[in-house]
């Protein structure tokens, strides 16, 4: 998948990550920053106080027209028609197998135009896929991947620090809004991946290095990529390639509360079925019991009664640096999906036992 | 620590290994390098005294938060010793890669493989 005669791409921020200290790598086709000080400094700073991520690359596509409701409620999972102007939703992008082709967040601008957050990697994909679905609905769909530089802010001082820097009040949690933060317009989101209160900042990429040094005048700690993988796994947010996959249904994946099979969208037939006769997998969340990490692609055992049907396959694992000790999720069967389940995990050969937890892995009061 | 350091009495590996050589003794640890790039060693699955290991071959592996590493031997022999402080703080590969972080202590079956090991200008040469 990766054209390595392709030069990598660069945000907006890339000075300001090399002047940071970031150690650089290669990321869906981006050169981004993995981390600074340190993954765990950085995590600990968004789970007790506030640090900024540069997600530039993540890519943007606008729906605009006097139909452009009904052409996102055919081709997303989630019901378009509850989302308020100023509002936000997560949803999914199906195909016709109800596999899922990206998850996304879309924000309701105005009463007939909306912008949908696209993963780094299937940008390109899910635009082809926009543009080719629902043609027969009056709404033209735009590439805006290059008017936008996107920050996200995290912590439980977020709010407070980007309050101080706009001129209005910040949007509640799933709302969006137009202020100015540190003289720069911006689209404010409160949304975000890592579990903790915050907002995502979408501003002209000639603006990006000016807010991203006012935020880190204000007392933000830079965060990478690193961070923001351990941080989500935390929360048990899926991360598309690894837990979401067109290999995974929506219900499998847990997002069934993403989908509105009754809206009609693109795959939302096969996705009903699938609720009603109940996935063969199911995404689950696992805590190591000792020590070893386990990692994506790692083997769960089959229980020996049932070696042919059941079983199952780490899709994300990493160090939990609140927990300090391996954690991940798993797609498993039904029958091994109830939290407390005890799982073995082939860990490059070595055997560990985990447990099936709840969601999320990580709580704030905990 | 934060600034790139290779002693120059130890000898080293390509495979950001280094070996401190005491007779028909060693000390295998990794090299700065190899903890810059791997970043904070969360995890060493620490292999059993009595293990061969081979020249050139895996042994064990360091972990991450990010990722996994094999560690590759820099000589062969028998291990003799495990540094078991690095169950309970693995992160002391990080902070002294030479001195606390070491990973095992092995009896040599042929010092004569050290000859093939580099010194320290050479190994540092081979990162730029």
């Amino acid at each position: 998948m990766s054209d390595t005669t392709t030069a990598l791409r660069r945000t907006p921020l890339y000075d300001a990550h090399v002047a940071a200290g970031a150690k650089l790598v290669p990321f869906a086709g981006w050169e981004m920053p993995i981390q600074y000080a340190g993954i765990r400094e950085e995590h600990n700073a968004v789970r007790n106080d506030v640090g900024i991520f540069d997600v530039s690359h993540m890519g943007q596509v606008e729906t605009v027209g006097p139909q452009a409701l009904e052409r996102l409620q055919h081709l997303t999972s989630n019901d378009v028609s509850k989302i308020a102007e100023g509002g936000a939703q997560y949803s999914l992008l199906c195909n016709e197998r109800g596999g899922v082709l990206d998850d996304l967040f879309t924000y309701r601008l105005a009463e007939t135009r909306f912008l949908t957050v696209t993963n780094a990697s299937n940008h390109e994909k899910d635009l082809a896929w926009i543009r080719s679905h629902g043609i027969e609905f009056e709404a033209d769909v735009n590439d805006r991947r290059e008017d936008f530089a996107m920050l996200a802010v995290q912590g439980p001082s977020a709010r407070a620090l980007i309050g101080q820097l706009a001129d209005g009040d910040l949007p509640a949690r799933f709302h969006c809004a137009r202020r100015t933060v540190a003289g720069v317009p911006a689209l404010v989101c409160g949304t975000g991946y890592t579990g903790e209160d915050g907002v995502e900042l979408l501003v002209a990429p000639a603006d990006a290095v000016h807010l991203w040094d006012a935020v880190l005048a204000a007392g933000a700690q830079p965060v990478g990529l690193g961070a923001r993988d351990t941080l989500r796994l935390e929360a048990c947010f899926h991360l598309y390639g690894n837990d979401l996959t067109e290999d995974w249904d929506p219900i499998g994946a847990g997002l069934g509360w993403a989908c509105r099979e009754q809206t009609g969208f693109i795959g939302s037939d096969v996705i009903a079925q699938i609720r009603a006769d109940g996935p063969e997998r199911k995404l689950v969340p696992f805590v190591i019991d000792g020590p070893g990490i386990a990692r994506q692609g790692n083997p769960i055992l089959p229980q020996p009664t049932q070696p042919q049907t059941t079983g199952g396959e780490v899709t994300s694992g990493s160090f939990s640096p609140c927990l300090e000790r391996g954690i991940g999720m798993a797609y498993v069967t039904p029958d091994a999906s109830e939290p407390g389940t005890r799982l073995q995990i082939d860990v490059r050969g070595t055997i560990r036992d985990a447990t099936v937890e709840r969601k999320p892995l990580y709580r704030k009061d905990s | 620590m934060a600034q790139a350091s290779y002693p120059a009495d130890l000898r080293y590996h390509a495979e950001h290994d280094w070996a401190r050589i005491e007779g028909d003794e060693a000390t295998f640890g990794i090299t700065w390098y190899a903890q810059d790039s791997l970043g904070e060693i969360v995890f060493f699955d620490a292999p059993a005294v009595g293990t061969v290991v081979t020249k050139d071959e895996q042994y064990t592996e360091v972990e991450s938060v990010k990722a996994v590493s094999d560690v590759v031997a820099p000589l062969s022999g028998e291990i003799i010793a495990i540094n078991e402080t690095l169950s309970s703080s693995p992160e002391s590969v990080n902070e002294d890669p030479y001195g606390a972080g070491w990973l095992v202590k092995v009896k040599l079956s042929d010092p004569s493989e050290a000859d093939s090991l580099m010194d320290a200008s050479d190994y540092e040469a081979s990162l730029s």
